[in-house]
């Protein structure tokens, strides 16, 4: 299966001085685990997932999905990114059956299940739109029904929702939820939102800045399914207390 | 809105009124014939009858403009086929474009005229002589700016092919060209306004028709008021073609209108 292992994983971006975006970075999700990354900006995240994506090259250790080095980005790996990506010129659908139409399928092979993935994402009525035409929150779900589309076990998405207003944002964490536990793909997910963390994440990863390394992990204890209203009990205000003091170094 | 249309003629027709005035006065007529008789000389040209009496350009109008148009259209679309592939694979491969590039930027700064002699050597007194100069003259352009377009790509764009498994090929077909596209439309109208003045040029000393050919020879036997026709038809050939590429580029082009709204 695509159990992800990184092991004393270092990149350096060579310059006077080098920038140490990652040190030793170390750590394992398995199969069907919601991850988060958390830290402030500079601190890597983006990074160690562009390197899980296979968008940049690490500068040492070991890099494994499914027990294979990775060496090119593929459809295995779907990358959600914070400003969507989508291709300007064409229309939602185009854009969510761009993978199957570029690896060769044929029509027949791909367009019930990318429907399907366009109708879970709320898209229906948007199909021959662009994505100009769209808003921030609905691009998005084009970015990820468009990996949903590809059938990737394992989805890295940088910040997804981090330029969306606070309401469009509740409700795309909820439609990933409701995505995730039908799905059940890997997620990592790079945020510097605590709240955001807690909310979707099964373990949450606190990353510190220059050099980019993993300080802590916090086991997200909370229910699934998750609901909203979770995020005002007790329990979660005090893995946000210990997660900001993690932060803060105390 | 009326008052502005309205005051939009009021410089043309002072300037027309000056222009009839001053080509009025004797002896004028072999520098600056006026208007009137331009437009009763272009007239001539455009609708007499050919071979009646002394007037050697009566009824040749419409020919000698398709001898320019073809041999734009012909060049033009010779530099585009070349040009695109090439300035999309030297913006997109750090290979092409340290193998190509320099190339490019060292024959870019020649003006399109200087290639003139050259060309009636290869050619001599023949189509191919001023299609070349057109070929060239449009490539640049577009190859220039196939590359900026090609360079320009969003990196995240890129990525998101690759991410779903896209091949090189289908990379540079479906992400890197429509990416360019806005690019390359602006080098084709760039290269168009180029390609004219190089068919003008051309047929001025490399070919026997054609309205440069004419321009050249009505100001040899003295007949300025076709010289002035003729110029205002090369004007007009090349402000309908490139009316003609903005019409299709606003047809390809769609989603990007949208986004400048």
């Amino acid at each position: 299966m695509s159990h992800i292992h990184i092991d004393q994983v270092f990149k350096t971006y060579p310059g006077n001085p080098p920038v140490r975006a990652l040190e030793n970075i170390g750590l394992d999700i398995a199969p069907g685990e919601f991850v988060a990354l958390l830290g402030p900006s500079g601190c890597g995240k983006s990074t160690l997932l562009n390197a899980i994506a296979s968008f940049e090259k690490i500068t040492s250790g070991t890099l494994t999905v499914g027990g294979q080095a990775m060496e090119a980005p593929g459809p295995d790996r779907g990358v959600v990114f914070q400003e969507a990506a989508l291709f300007p010129w064409l229309t939602v659908w185009e854009n969510i059956i761009f993978g199957p139409k570029a690896q060769g399928l044929k029509p027949a092979d791909y367009e019930e299940h990318a429907g399907e993935m366009l109708a879970i994402m709320g898209l229906n009525d948007f199909k021959h739109h662009l994505p100009i035409q769209l808003s921030g929150g609905m691009r998005q779900r084009v970015g990820i029904a468009r990996v949903l589309t590809l059938g990737s076990k394992i989805l890295l998405m940088d910040e997804p929702f981090g330029a969306l207003d606070a309401q469009t944002r509740l409700s795309m964490q909820e439609l990933l939820l409701s995505v995730w536990d039908r799905l059940k793909p890997t997620v990592i997910f790079v945020t510097h939102d605590i709240d955001e963390a807690l909310f979707l994440a099964d373990k949450v990863y606190v990353m510190s800045a220059r050099p980019g390394r993993i300080e802590s992990m916090l086991q997200v204890n909370l229910p699934r399914p998750r609901t909203i209203e979770m995020t005002a009990t007790t329990a979660f205000n005090e893995m946000k207390l210990e997660i900001l003091h993690k932060i803060r170094g105390h | 809105m009326k008052q502005r249309n309205i005051l939009s003629i009021v410089v043309p027709i002072v300037l027309l009124a000056i222009w009839q005035i001053v080509g009025s006065r004797p002896g004028m007529q072999a520098m600056l014939p006026s208007p009137s008789l331009v437009l009763s000389a272009w007239y001539e040209w455009i609708f007499g009858q050919a071979g009646m009496g002394l007037d050697v350009y009566k009824g040749t109008w419409l020919a000698n403009v398709q001898y320019s148009a073809s041999r734009v259209a012909v060049g033009f679309v010779m530099a585009m086929v070349v040009a695109i592939p090439l300035g999309l694979m030297i913006g997109w491969s750090r290979i092409t474009a340290v193998m190509l590039d320099p190339m490019v930027q060292m024959f870019r700064p020649i003006p399109i005229t200087a290639w003139l002699p050259f060309s009636i050597a290869a050619f001599g007194i023949t189509n191919m002589g001023s299609i070349s100069l057109i070929f060239l003259g449009g490539f640049f352009a577009i190859v220039v700016n196939a590359t900026q377009g090609a360079r320009d790509v969003d990196k995240n764009l890129v990525r998101a092919a690759l991410m779903m498994g896209a091949s090189p090929w289908t990379l540079l077909l479906r992400v890197i060209l429509p990416a360019a596209l806005p690019n390359i439309f602006t080098g084709m109208r760039l290269g168009l306004g180029i390609a004219w003045t190089a068919v003008v040029a051309a047929e001025m000393v490399a070919v026997k028709s054609g309205l440069g050919y004419v321009l050249w020879d009505a100001y040899y036997v003295g007949r300025m008021d076709i010289v002035f026709a003729d110029m205002a038809s090369i004007g007009m050939m090349g402000f309908l073609s490139d009316r003609l590429i903005i019409w299709i580029e606003r047809r390809v082009l769609t989603w990007r209108l949208l986004q400048n709204h």
